[in-house]
């Protein structure tokens, strides 16, 4: 059926072409071709995703793209991306997927909280000649230690301890599987976060063989499918992440196709080589905040009460409430994903239209859990849209203990945001599993691109600390007060507890 | 004014100084207001106060409320709650003289009280705090300033040696002074804003300004305390209340939360005392102040000094016989007492204690004390 959707980018050639054909070769969505006879490259408009793959390895700078110009009728209320959805419904009859995060317009908290610096009355540090300090233990804690002196009036702690994580700073890797991005990818996040004492996360696709040497930075998580667990798989990172729900599809399954689903894969999931892997909508055997409870025990059970158990949810509307339930429910850690998380494959219209701002959804569980007494039990852990490190401290101050970068992570190692994850064809490496492509993503400048990341990010927040006068993360979490709102509604600056700046 | 006059947090600078007669002998007033009086320039004449331990040996078992009211009307609302919790013993208006460059003042009452209507399974000190805080918050236009045995605190806006003879402090006597001159950044004075800030038999005077408050107001709101006044004393002496009180913690471990050691340090330490601060550090992460300051807080034992952990207030500490001295500025310290046997700038975070001889607590804090002392 031909298509009424006009191209969304044009691609530009200019003179100084030397035909090297990089360009043709590297674009994965067979945007390019190469016309021996006239020896020209034709684009073909309608393929090309904005992935830069070419603009950035060209090696004359010849090839650029824009966007096409094109314009409807104005109409403020049948926008472009409206009728276009539309044209794409009528000529597949299907659901519309999208990869990467919700992209619309929707107010970003983040960008109207402002920070607090020290004048005069407390004085600001600086972090390159006072220490400053960023370590951060995941866990529960205790309400209260005791003490007990014994006879030779040594002092020991009588309070029963419970198994602590320690990140030595307050970013980790957010879940995504070996699958969904490829084993290059998964690797470079590993090593990143053992080289900065923090964790990464598995998602649901299991764990390669040769990656469980990291498993003290490693989270392993157990999704609805159960893809790749087992007991060792259990035992082999510091924490086993229950995911309930992702931020870009709260309340939608996990469908990686089988053509993703080569013989690596097939043995990390543990399912037949090319069989898709659905992940149902629920657990289900988790139908009730009780069943949670049973599934969270019998982890516990199975990794002898030395892991610590995270329930990931997505930010829903009653995020606090669910919360609170889960704290008492045993986890250890509390993960929300707000609705700007990234995702490889979601239906757009959930992606688009499901969920809530993580700035609000941390903002309202930390006050609940605190209203209830029960904020020591959890960590909590802030998700989905992280995009600099301010972004981390204004979570932190809102209530996180720490947060999951996913998106900016893969930013990092070439990521370009084209939205195109779920064909599989990623341009970069990234969102892969075709060797072909996934071999583009070279492992050790991955490494080193996420290493910077990690180091330029956390030395950004020793700068705002001692802008504000501390000299700890810990002193962060949760001071509101260090915010305040700018154009606001009195109801939002209530729901993130923080004042109105001049006030 | 009792109560903050903004809804904003309570910024100030200012000078503490406490004397302490470790043998548990009383003395006059004098020392301590002159010392208070010779670093007159750190204060502004918004806010100066003393606390007094010992001055009611004839109530001592009983918990004597300091209170100050903005008119009669609000001393009729609280005492008809008071007598609903507590047995009134005796109680009369707190003696006041008049000084010029102190206008207004509220009405000032005190109270010697025991314990009536507590629900059976909280304990008397518990309920004491309770009613404190329910009181200031929630009882217009009345305010405690003091709820201790056998002590008091003496405070309003006005520079600390006026409110000494306001007060009349001259008629008391005590073996623990502290004194507070303040120096808010507002023009504004409020009276249950001055220091020492008290609860139970703890009083705290302090120095500096807390850029953790949001953390540690909103740890301490979990136990049960309301930081109604934006002031970080107050939060000083909330946890303080909740670590040695409820707790129980040391004094040299109390001293190892809210002046933390860093991390660095702490791993580098002997397995036993590493894998206890550790532990410390990870459950009581919120109570660490962090950002300038140093305080004197008593109780009716002993009275601590101690600063933020890389020390960005002065602190000094000297004693001569059963003397000891504690104060912003050294001077202060000369001025009353030229015979001094040691003077030490205690270390960051390093608490110097003096304890009263009697007491059956004194061994858990010793090694504390020598620490400083050293
Ligand atoms: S990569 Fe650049 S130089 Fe090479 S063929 Fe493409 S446009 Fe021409
Ligand atoms: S991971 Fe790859 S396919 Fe997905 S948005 Fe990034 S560049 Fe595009």
């Amino acid at each position: 059926m031909k298509t009424y959707i006009p191209h969304k980018f044009e691609v530009n050639i200019n003179d100084k072409c030397i035909k090297c054909l990089v360009c043709v070769k590297q674009c994965s969505f067979s945007a390019l071709s190469f016309d021996e006879d006239d020896a020209t490259i034709y684009p073909d408009n309608n393929k090309c995703v904005a992935c830069h793959r070419c603009t950035t390895l060209c090696p004359t700078k010849s090839i650029n793209i824009v966007k096409n110009p094109i314009v409807y009728h104005p109409n403020e209320y049948w926008k472009a991306n409206v009728i276009e959805d539309i044209y794409k419904q009528a000529e597949t009859g299907g659901i519309l997927l999208s990869g990467t995060g919700n992209d619309k317009d929707y107010p970003v908290y983040f960008d109207r909280i402002l920070l607090d610096a020290s004048q005069v009355t407390n004085p600001s540090i600086d972090p390159l000649r006072e220490p400053m300090e960023l370590r951060t233990y995941l866990g529960k804690k205790s309400d209260r230690l005791q003490f007990k002196e014994n006879k030779k009036s040594t002092t020991t702690i009588k309070t029963k301890s419970e198994p602590q994580v320690k990140l030595e700073t307050p970013i980790m890797f957010a879940a995504m599987s070996l699958g969904a991005i490829s084993y290059n990818a998964h690797q470079a996040l590993a090593r990143t976060a053992e080289e900065h004492g923090t964790l990464y996360n598995t998602g649901e696709g299991g764990l390669h063989k040769s990656l469980y040497k990291y498993g003290k930075n490693t989270i392993v998580q157990v999704a609805s499918g159960r893809y790749g667990v087992h007991h060792e798989y259990l035992n082999a990172g510091s924490v086993v992440e229950i995911k309930i729900g992702q931020g870009a599809k709260p309340g939608i399954g996990g469908h990686l196709p089988g053509e993703k689903i080569n013989a690596e894969i097939s043995q990390t999931r543990m399912i037949p080589e090319g069989t898709d892997a659905l992940s149902p909508a629920p657990h289900h055997d988790i139908y009730s905040i009780e069943d949670l409870a049973q599934l969270v025990y019998a982890i516990k059970e199975a990794t002898f009460y030395k892991k610590l158990v995270s329930v990931k949810i997505a930010a829903v509307h009653n995020v606090a409430a669910i919360a609170s339930g889960i704290a008492r429910a045993g986890a250890d850690i509390v993960t929300i994903d707000g609705f700007r998380g990234g995702t490889g494959a979601a239906p757009t219209v959930i992606r688009d239209n499901v969920g809530i701002p993580i700035e609000m959804a941390i903002a309202a569980v930390d006050d609940r859990l605190r209203k209830e007494s029960i904020r020591n039990n959890v960590s909590l852990v802030a998700s989905g849209g992280i995009r600099n490190s301010v972004d981390v401290v204004k979570a932190i101050a809102l209530g996180a203990d720490a947060v999951y970068i996913g998106t900016s992570a893969l930013i990092s190692i070439g990521c370009t945001m084209c939205q195109k994850c779920y064909t599989g064809k990623c341009a970069w490496g990234i969102a892969t599993t075709n060797p072909q492509l996934a071999k583009r993503l070279n492992p050790e400048i991955a490494y080193k691109r996420l290493s910077n990341l990690l180091r330029a990010w956390s030395l950004e927040i020793k700068e705002i600390l001692g802008a504000m006068g501390l000299n700890a993360i810990e002193s962060l979490k949760s001071n509101r007060l260090r915010l305040r709102g700018v154009g606001l509604s009195a109801e939002e600056l209530k729901i993130l507890g923080i004042k109105q700046a001049g006030g | 004014m009792l109560k903050p006059p903004y809804a904003e947090k309570d910024i100030s600078g200012c000078a503490v100084v406490g004397i302490m007669n470790i043998s548990g002998n009383n003395f006059g007033s004098e020392k301590i207001v002159n010392a208070i009086k010779c670093m007159r320039d750190r204060s502004n004449g918004l806010g100066g106060g003393f606390a007094a331990y010992g001055i009611y040996p004839e109530h001592k078992d009983l918990y004597a409320f300091h209170m100050m009211y903005l008119d009669t009307n609000r001393r009729y609302d609280a005492e008809d709650f008071l007598k609903k919790k507590f047995n009134i013993a005796a109680s009369e208006r707190i003696p006041t003289a008049k000084v010029n460059s102190i206008s207004e003042s509220p009405v000032l009452w005190r109270y010697f009280l025991s314990v009536e209507n507590k629900p059976p399974l909280m304990s008397e000190e518990d309920f004491v705090v309770q009613t404190v805080i329910y009181i200031n918050a929630n009882i217009d236009g009345a305010f405690v300033a003091s709820s201790g045995k056998n002590m008091g605190v003496f405070k309003g806006v006005g520079y600390p040696e006026d409110i000494a003879r306001f007060y009349k402090l001259q008629d008391y006597e005590a073996y623990i002074w502290l004194s507070h001159g303040r120096f808010p950044t507002n023009t504004v004075g409020w009276w249950g804003g001055a220091h020492p800030f008290n609860i139970l038999d703890w009083s705290v005077v302090h120095n500096g300004e807390l850029s953790s408050y949001g953390t540690n107001a909103r740890y301490l709101e979990m136990y049960g305390y309301k930081c109604e006044l934006m002031t970080d004393t107050e939060v000083v002496a909330y946890t303080m209340d909740l670590l040695m009180r409820r707790h129980k913690l040391p004094l040299n471990l109390v001293a190892k939360v809210i002046a933390a050691p860093l991390w660095k340090e702490i791993d580098n330490l002997e397995p036993k005392e590493r894998r206890i601060l550790t532990r410390l550090r990870q459950t009581y992460s919120s109570l660490l102040l962090n950002g300038p300051f140093s305080f004197i807080i008593a109780n009716q034992d002993q009275m601590i000094g101690i600063t933020d952990r890389i020390r960005l207030r002065p602190l000094i500490y000297a004693s001569n016989k059963d003397m000891f001295y504690i104060s912003t500025e050294e001077a202060a310290i000369r001025t009353i007492e030229s015979d001094l046997k040691n003077i030490k700038i205690p270390r960051g975070g390093e608490p110097v204690v003096a304890q009263l001889l009697t007491s059956d607590i004194r061994h858990q804090t010793s090694s504390s004390r020598e620490g400083a002392t050293n």
